[in-house]
C-alpha cells in the first residue's frame, strides 16, 4: 500500500521529470515557433521566467493590474475564493479532529507529520484521482451544472461580507441583504442536483432539502430584522461599528439562537441533515455524485459554512471589534473559530430529527419566536439601549 | 433493469417504490422493497436470502464437533448464544453431561456474548438515528468485553468454545478481577450513554410511540426475546425453562409496557446490566473442578431426537436434532428469532413514515445472516 508520503514523492518525481524535459525539448520548440512567427520575444520570456521566479511573477502580475491591491487578487485570492476555500478545507479537518476527540478516537493522523494536518490535501488528491461517473439516465447538462453552481453560489456569498474595515472585496449599502438574496438560490442548486441525478433517493433528498430550506429561510431573515431595527442600516460595516460597546448577542440573544439554529438547517448539519440522511436515503441529493463533482459540492457546502459563520460573527459577536493590541482580522478569525466550533458540535451529541418535527420547529416555533424578537428589538430601540 | 431511476410508471403508479438494500447504508444483507406514498410507507416487502448458506444442510455432513464452528457463523457477534443450544441438544443425543464448572463458564460466555451483541446493536442503532458518537462509544467499549471473552475463548469473536461434554479450556486465573474492573467501568459508561443518547430529547422524540407492537400482535407474530419483553410480556427462557445453571442465579427480566422503539432500546440497555449482574454472581458461585467430560473416540449419538431452547441475544434460539445413530446428525433444524423479527418488522413498517424506517428496523435487532442461516 502506498502511504501519503510515497504518493507525494511520486508526484514530485513527475514534476522533477517535467522540469527536466521542459528546458530540453519544449522551450527550444517554443522559442523556435515564437521566433519564426515574429511574436515579441521579451513578453514570452518574461512569462516563462515568471513561472519559475515568484518575485518576477508578482512584478508581472502588478504590471498587468493583477497585484495585491487589485480587484482580481481580492476576488481570487484574499479575502476571496482561495482564502475561503482554505478555511473550508481546514474546517473539514477541524470537524473530523473535534468529532474524533469527542468519540474517543484519534481522527486523521498520518497525512502530515502533525496530527494529520495535510489530510485535506490528501483528500483533494484522492478526489481528483477518482473517476467522474455520470449516470446513464442523468440529465447531463444539469448534472454537471450543479457542482459548479454550488461553488459559485457559495463564493458569491462572500462578495460583500467584509473581514475588517480595510479588508473586503466590495462595499455595498445593502451588504446584509445581498448574502441572503444569494442564499435564496441554494435550494435551486439542490433541486437541480437531485433532479438531474435521476435517482429515487436523490429525488427524495432534494424534496426534503427544498422543504427544509424553505421552512428555515424565513426565520433566518426575520431573526436579523431586529439588528436592522437597532442599527437602522443594512450595511455590515455599520452594524459591526455599532457593536463597539456591546455585542448584539446580549440584547438580541433570542435572535442569535434562532440564527444559529437556522444556520444548522441551512448547512444541512445534524440534527437537520435530513436531505443527506444516510441510513434512510443513502446520501440524499449527493447520492450519484462522485470524484471531484462531489468534492466541489462539498467545498461549496463548507464555503457556505464559512460565509454563514462569518455572518454570525459580524452580526452577533462584534465582528472585528476587540482590544487594539491585536489587528482586527485576528479578532475576527478568533471569533470565527469559536463560531465554527459551536456549529460543528451538535454533530457529536445529537441524533437526526424527522421531517415533520423539523417542519414544525421551523414554521411554528422559529417564526413565532422571531416575531417576538422583533418586538424585543423595537422595545430596546425605543428605550435607547443601543 | 429497464426502468431504472426516475421512471415510476411500472413501479406502483403514483407511488414510489424504493429498494432498500442489499446495497444501502441502512440495510443489512437483505432487501426491503418499500412503497412510499408521500412520506408514508404503504407497503413493505422483505426479500431475505442473500446470505443463505444452508447451515442446516451443512450440519448433516459434519459430525457433532465439526458442526460447532460453522453453526456459529450465522451470528458471529453472538457466537456462544447460537452454539450453546446446539451443544446442549447434542449432549442429549450423545448422552453426556458437562461438569458444574463448565456449566458456569458457559453461562459466563453466554452473558458476555449477550453484552457484546447488545453493544454492537446499540452502536448501529446510534448511527441509524444519525448519532455518530453513539456509534463510536459502544463499539469502543465492546472491545473491553471482547478482550474478556478472548481471555477465556482464545479468539475475539468466533470462539467455538462450548463443546459437547464441557468447554474447550479453563478460565484464566485472574479473570474475576479483570471482569469486575471492566464492569465497574462500564456501569459508569452506561450513565454516560443515558445522558448523551437515551435521555436525549431528540432521540426520545424519534423513537417514542414509533413502531408500536402490541402484546397481542407480538404473541400472534411469534416475536421472542427483547422485543417481546418490550411489549410487556416477561418471557425469558433463562427463567421459564432454566438451562445450564441459570436457576441458581438471581436476576430480573426487564420489561416495558409501551412496545415502541424506545421501549426496545431501554429493555436492551437494562439487559446489559442484568447480564453483568449474572456474571458477577456466577463468578462468586464458581468453584474449581473439571471443565470437560472426556468422550473417547468419535461422538456418536443414540437414535432419537433432542429439542433445546435457550435465550440468545436476539431471542429464543431453538434447535431440533434428529439422530439415527450415525456419527453425523440426521437432521438439524434451527429456529431463529431474527426470522420472526422480520415478519414483525414488515408488520410495523406499514403505516409509518419513511424516516422512521431505520428507527423501527434496527430497534428489532434483525440480523439478516441469522434469519437466512
Amino acid at each position: 500500500m502506498e502511504t501519503f508520503e510515497e504518493f507525494v514523492k511520486r508526484i514530485l518525481t513527475i514534476l522533477f521529470w517535467l522540469i527536466i524535459v521542459l528546458p530540453i525539448i519544449i522551450f527550444p520548440i517554443l522559442f523556435l515557433v515564437v521566433g519564426l512567427l515574429g511574436i515579441d520575444v521579451i513578453i514570452v520570456n518574461e512569462i516563462l521566467t515568471a513561472a519559475i521566479d515568484p518575485l518576477k511573477a508578482i512584478k508581472l502580475a502588478e504590471r498587468y493590474g493583477l497585484g495585491f491591491s487589485s480587484t482580481f487578487f481580492k476576488i481570487a485570492v484574499f479575502p476571496g475564493f482561495t482564502f475561503a476555500a482554505l478555511i473550508a478545507t481546514f474546517t473539514i479537518l477541524y470537524e473530523r479532529k473535534l468529532l474524533a476527540k469527542v468519540q474517543l478516537r484519534v481522527g486523521p493522523l498520518y497525512a502530515g507529520r502533525f496530527e494529520g494536518i495535510l489530510q485535506p490535501i490528501a483528500d483533494l488528491f484522492k478526489l481528483l484521482g477518482k473517476e467522474l461517473v455520470v449516470p446513464e439516465k442523468a440529465d447531463k447538462m444539469f448534472f454537471w451544472a450543479a457542482p459548479i453552481l454550488s461553488i459559485g453560489l457559495a463564493a458569491s456569498l462572500l462578495s460583500v461580507i467584509p473581514l475588517s474595515p480595510t479588508i473586503y472585496i466590495a462595499r455595498s449599502e445593502f451588504s446584509l441583504l445581498i448574502p441572503f438574496a444569494i442564499l435564496g438560490f441554494s435550494p435551486l442548486v439542490v433541486l437541480i442536483a437531485a433532479w438531474a441525478s435521476s435517482n429515487k433517493f436523490a429525488f427524495i433528498g432534494g424534496l426534503r432539502a427544498l422543504h427544509q430550506l424553505a421552512a428555515y429561510e424565513i426565520p433566518m431573515l426575520l431573526s436579523i430584522l431586529g439588528i436592522v431595527i437597532l442599527t437602522g442600516s443594512f450595511d455590515l460595516m455599520k452594524i459591526v461599528e455599532a457593536q463597539k460597546d456591546i455585542w448584539f448577542i446580549f440584547p438580541q440573544f433570542l435572535a442569535a439562537i434562532i440564527f444559529y439554529i437556522t444556520i444548522l438547517s441551512e448547512l444541512e448539519r445534524i440534527p437537520f441533515d435530513l436531505p443527506e440522511a444516510e441510513t434512510e436515503i443513502v446520501s440524499g441529493w449527493l447520492t450519484e455524485y462522485t470524484g471531484m463533482h462531489f468534492g466541489l459540492l462539498q467545498l461549496g457546502v463548507y464555503m457556505k459554512f464559512y460565509a454563514l459563520a462569518l455572518l454570525f460573527t459580524l452580526l452577533f459577536l462584534g465582528g472585528w471589534n476587540g482590544p487594539a493590541f491585536l489587528p482586527p482580522i485576528v479578532w475576527l478569525l478568533g471569533k470565527l473559530f469559536f463560531v465554527i466550533t459551536i456549529i460543528i458540535f451538535p454533530r457529536a451529541v445529537l441524533p437526526r430529527l424527522r421531517m415533520d418535527q423539523l417542519i414544525r420547529i421551523g414554521w411554528a416555533w422559529l417564526i413565532a419566536l422571531s416575531f417576538i424578537n422583533i418586538f424585543i428589538a423595537v422595545i430596546e430601540s425605543s428605550l435607547g439601549i443601543i | 433493469m429497464q426502468n431504472a431511476g426516475m421512471n415510476i410508471e411500472d413501479k406502483g403508479g403514483d407511488k414510489l417504490v424504493l429498494h432498500v438494500g442489499p446495497q444501502h447504508p441502512g440495510s443489512g444483507h437483505f432487501r426491503l422493497i418499500i412503497t412510499v406514498d408521500g412520506d408514508y410507507i404503504v407497503g413493505a416487502k422483505p426479500d431475505p436470502g442473500y446470505v443463505h448458506r444452508g447451515a442446516e444442510k451443512m450440519a448433516e455432513y459434519r459430525d457433532y464437533i465439526q458442526n460447532i464452528p460453522h453453526l456459529e457463523r450465522p451470528v458471529i457477534i453472538d457466537a456462544t448464544g447460537v452454539t450453546l443450544p446446539y451443544v446442549l441438544a447434542a449432549e442429549k443425543i450423545i448422552d453426556v453431561e458437562a461438569p458444574e464448572r463448565a456449566q458456569y463458564i458457559r453461562m459466563i460466555m453466554a452473558e458476555l456474548n449477550r453484552v457484546i451483541s447488545h453493544l454492537y446493536w446499540l452502536g448501529i442503532y446510534g448511527i441509524f438515528l444519525g448519532h455518530s458518537t453513539m456509534f463510536m462509544w459502544p463499539m469502543g467499549d465492546r472491545e473491553l468485553f471482547i478482550d474478556l471473552a478472548e481471555s477465556i475463548g482464545g479468539t475475539r469473536v468466533t470462539f467455538s468454545y462450548v463443546v459437547p461434554g464441557g468447554v474447550r479450556n479453563d478460565m484464566p486465573t485472574h479473570f474475576k478481577e479483570r471482569a469486575l474492573k471492566t464492569f465497574d467501568y462500564f456501569e459508569k459508561r452506561i450513565e454516560e450513554y443515558k445522558k448523551i443518547f437515551f435521555n436525549n430529547p431528540i432521540m426520545t422524540a424519534r423513537t417514542e410511540s414509533i413502531g408500536i407492537m402490541s402484546q397481542a400482535d407480538a404473541i400472534k407474530l411469534g416475536i421472542t426475546g427483547s422485543n417481546l419483553r418490550a411489549a410487556g410480556i416477561d418471557s425469558d427462557t433463562r427463567k421459564d425453562e432454566p438451562y445450564c445453571l441459570y436457576d441458581r442465579v438471581d436476576f430480573e427480566i426487564p420489561t416495558r409496557k409501551e412496545g415502541d422503539s424506545y421501549a426496545r432500546c431501554i429493555v436492551r440497555l437494562e439487559e446489559l446490566q442484568q447480564s453483568m449482574n449474572i456474571i458477577k454472581q456466577v463468578l462468586d458461585l464458581i468453584e474449581p473442578g473439571p471443565i470437560k467430560q472426556v468422550i473417547g473416540g468419535v461422538m456418536r449419538g443414540e437414535p432419537g431426537e433432542a429439542f433445546v431452547r435457550t435465550e440468545a441475544a436476539r431471542g429464543t434460539m431453538f434447535y431440533h436434532i434428529v439422530s439415527n445413530g450415525e456419527k453425523y446428525p440426521y437432521r438439524v433444524k434451527i429456529s431463529v428469532p431474527s426470522f420472526r423479527n422480520l415478519i414483525g418488522m414488515t408488520h410495523l413498517l406499514v403505516g409509518s413514515k419513511l424516516a422512521d424506517m431505520p428507527a423501527i428496523y434496527w430497534s428489532l435487532d434483525y440480523w439478516p445472516v441469522e434469519a437466512d442461516r
